[in-house]
């Protein structure tokens, strides 16, 4: 058993924190106040292999493993949440099926620009009357001749706006709910595609979060993305890889809200010391070491399960269900360590506490983890 | 025991619940983006004799109980909080220390206007002293027949819309025991060298002004004092006591607000088939919430009764306090749940009710104070 890092991960995690420090750290209040899509900081991510890390260096990925990705997806979101939810589902929601389920002519033409950073993904699954309930899609994919002709309307597309390729979730067989369900790859370009309204979201207010609309978008074999009828699996085996992605991001954020509370707590005097004196705030930080701790390592081990060609899924629900409660309340605390200064934008913090709520709902909602958990649980 | 309220209170709540539904709902979401404080909504407010609630009917007022105030102050929050805090500085913080602490003369001079056409505000806190309060540092120095003022504010709700500031001042050095030194003052808005600075970019209740107030070479007449020197910070403590008061049952009304969204949300969205109300685990959820929310009330309440009955409420306002604002957090946190990802956007009442319940927790003493203040109490009884 060795729970030490690589020297190639901890090169990962350094490259990932350097680059967050320069490039994120800086821009990320202004990013938020202004809705701002950080276009040159993903660009660079994108030079420099971070959007197609675990993807093999044969459709120009970094070929990285998926601690590399967890440490990388952990140091960007701690310097801006939102840059990493996009870089999150660029490898996980988009390249990882692709290359999981794609055919060679697919990755040739869709993964290589994707793991390259030459074109951004987005995964189009939830709709207004399908959320937890996905099998409950009414995007159709209808048969016309060798092709399909798909229409409806996808809601909460992470990097909606500023996407190029598009994985896109279709009934092809109503009736057959979750398995009557195919998986698409459409391009922004293609006649019918269109982006829709551009979400105002209470954090994570720099990536895009948006509707696109599919009006007689014609789709070809060479779009479709596994089996006809069996896209519910691609969806389903793809969140299992989000889940770390998020989970990671979750680490993140929780770290930056830790960290700026441990400065405060030291530096802030009050009754003639400062506040880390107190027994109260002791306990707090704490508590804070130890949740980030735990759900660092559960990110961790999902990841090494799935390197290790295991079922990850299980282990990638726990991480991501602990993980996100973890930011959520850790943040809840940063603001609590900072008194009302923690109510400010100055402070920063009130933007981790933002944009820590939404990772305990994308992505599947810690609901629908906790069936995940269970059900794997109980069938045993 | 009587758990009514009286005909007569009825009728103000519902008052205010009218009006909070018809003239603050439909631009609550508005208020909110553009942080814009609602003053036609307070003007009218003033118009109805709401907002000198708790003033008394001698001075012009509406006399009101402390339970029938705190029921207003939840009505409004659980569709503006923004507005209720407003409310709830310039009677609990604002108004009352002037009722109890000021001579006649200050009182005949202030109340009829707090009554009527003037707002309140208190202004303890100062970038280096916040749950340490004693170690405020705005000074205040006699000369002649004036005091002067130099040193600057934080944080002070009403600061940018306020005409009367209760202010806490330092008057003298008292080394171990520095809130001895400390004393109250009631400065007018027109006083020279008083500026109101910055208005802080808050997280939530935008609609509320939150703001610093500098005062440099500030000249207020001698009789601007309220009480004698040195008992500023005895003033202060009492004036949050019923402070935190309000600010309980802000927090009630934030709960209340968001909860009955997520019962409605989760009668309306399908999911696997059926209502999500109708999956255990949002049955749960549910249930948990409306429990504490009805605990929540109760402790406020109840120290809203202690205080009608002139009894000492420090302890239980402080439980209210506590107790009530971590509701506020829990249960909008579930509320936001419940939504799934539309109670992250903004079209969703809860994304701003998520916001506006995190200070509950902060403002008129955070929990880590409430928690002293009770334990302490508990720990010297016998």
């Amino acid at each position: 058993m060795d729970f030490g890092l690589t020297e190639e991960q901890q090169m990962i995690r350094d490259a990932a924190r350097d680059f967050a420090e320069k490039e994120l750290v800086p821009n990320a209040a202004h990013w938020d106040q202004a809705r701002e899509f950080p276009e040159s900081a993903v660009k660079q991510l994108g030079e420099l292999g971070f959007l197609g890390m675990m993807v093999d260096p044969q459709w120009d990925g970094s070929g990285m493993d998926s601690i590399s990705y967890a440490l990388a997806v952990e140091e960007i979101s701690k310097g801006c949440a939102s840059t990493g939810v996009i870089m999150s589902v660029n490898n996980s929601l988009v390249c990882h099926p692709i290359e999981e389920f794609g055919t060679e002519a697919q990755k040739e033409r869709f993964l290589k620009p994707l793991a390259s950073g030459k074109k951004l993904g987005a995964y189009c699954l939830t709709e207004p009357m399908a959320g937890s309930d996905a099998g409950a899609t009414k995007t159709t994919a209808v048969p016309d001749g060798d092709d399909w002709i798909v229409n409806g309307t996808k809601i909460f597309v992470t990097n909606g706006a500023y996407a190029d390729t598009f994985i896109v979730y279709t009934a092809t067989e109503p009736e057959k709910k979750t398995r009557g369900i195919t998986g698409f790859v459409i391009e922004l370009e293609q006649a019918g595609v269109s982006v829709g309204t551009r979400e105002k979201t209470m954090g994570i207010r720099a990536s895009c979060t948006s509707e696109i609309i599919f009006e007689d978008v014609r789709v070809t074999a060479e779009h479709m993305l596994g089996e006809l009828n069996r896209g519910f699996k691609v969806a389903m085996v793809t969140l299992n890889g989000g889940r770390i992605g998020i989970a990671a991001q979750a680490v993140g954020i929780a770290q930056a809200a830790f960290e700026k509370s441990v400065e405060y707590a030291k530096t802030r005097i009050q009754f003639d010391v400062p506040i880390a004196s107190f027994q109260a705030i002791q306990w707090k930080i704490a508590e804070m070491a130890t949740k980030i701790d735990a759900s660092r390592l559960l990110v961790h081990e999902a990841a090494h399960l799935k390197d290790m060609g295991a079922d990850y899924s299980a282990a990638a629900a726990k991480a991501k269900l602990l993980a996100s409660r973890t930011a959520v309340e850790v943040c809840d605390e940063a603001i609590q360590i900072h008194g009302g200064y923690g109510y400010v934008e100055e402070y920063h913090v009130e933007r981790h506490f933002r944009d820590s709520k939404i990772t305990e709902i994308y992505e599947g909602t810690s609901e629908i983890q906790k069936l995940v958990i269970a059900r794997g649980v109980l069938k045993d | 025991m009587n758990l009514q309220f009286s005909d007569e209170e009825k009728m103000i709540i519902d008052l205010a619940r009218d009006f909070a539904e018809k003239e603050v709902r439909p631009i609550t979401k508005q208020l909110d983006e553009e942080k814009k404080v609602p003053l036609e909504q307070i003007r009218k407010l003033q118009e109805l004799g709401l907002l000198g609630l708790m003033i008394p009917e001698e001075y012009g007022g509406a006399g009101s109980s402390t339970s029938c105030y705190i029921q207003v102050i939840e009505e409004f929050s659980r569709i503006c909080p923004a507005l209720a805090i407003v409310l709830s500085v310039h009677n609990s913080v604002g108004a009352y220390p002037i009722l109890k602490f000021a001579n006649d003369e200050q009182r005949e001079k202030y109340l009829p206007r707090l009554a009527t056409d003037w707002i309140g505000a208190f202004a303890l806190s100062e970038a280096a002293s916040g749950s340490d309060a004693s170690a405020l540092e705005l000074k205040a120095v006699r000369d002649g027949d004036e005091y002067v003022l130099n040193g600057s504010k934080l944080w002070v709700t009403n600061g940018s819309i306020a005409n009367l500031y209760l202010v806490m001042a330092k008057t003298a050095d008292v080394p171990d025991k520095p809130h001895r030194g400390i004393s109250a003052f009631l400065v007018e808005r027109e006083a020279t060298g008083l500026n109101v600075g910055k208005l802080e970019d808050k997280m939530g209740l935008r609609a509320s002004d939150t703001a610093e107030i500098h005062f440099e070479n500030c000249r207020i007449p001698a009789d601007a004092l309220v009480g004698e020197e040195g008992i500023g910070f005895k003033i202060a403590m009492q004036a949050l006591d019923n402070g935190r008061i309000g600010v309980a049952s802000q927090a009630v009304g934030i709960a209340q607000g968001a909860f009955e969204e997520a019962v409605k949300y989760a009668k309306e969205r399908v999911a696997f088939g059926k209502p999500i109300a109708s999956h255990q685990a949002i049955e749960f959820m549910i249930a948990d919430m409306a429990t504490q929310i009805s605990a929540a009330r109760n402790l406020v309440r109840r120290a809203a009764w202690l205080k009608d009955s002139d009894s000492n409420h420090t302890k239980e306002a402080a439980m209210a306090k506590l107790y009530a604002s971590e509701v506020a957090n829990r249960v909008v946190d579930r509320a936001v749940q419940v939504h799934g990802g539309a109670g992250y956007i903004k079209e969703y009442p809860v994304e701003r009710f998520y916001r506006d319940q995190r200070i509950t927790e902060i403002y008129e003493g955070t929990s880590e104070m409430q928690k002293l203040v009770i334990s302490r109490s508990l720990l010297s009884e016998r």
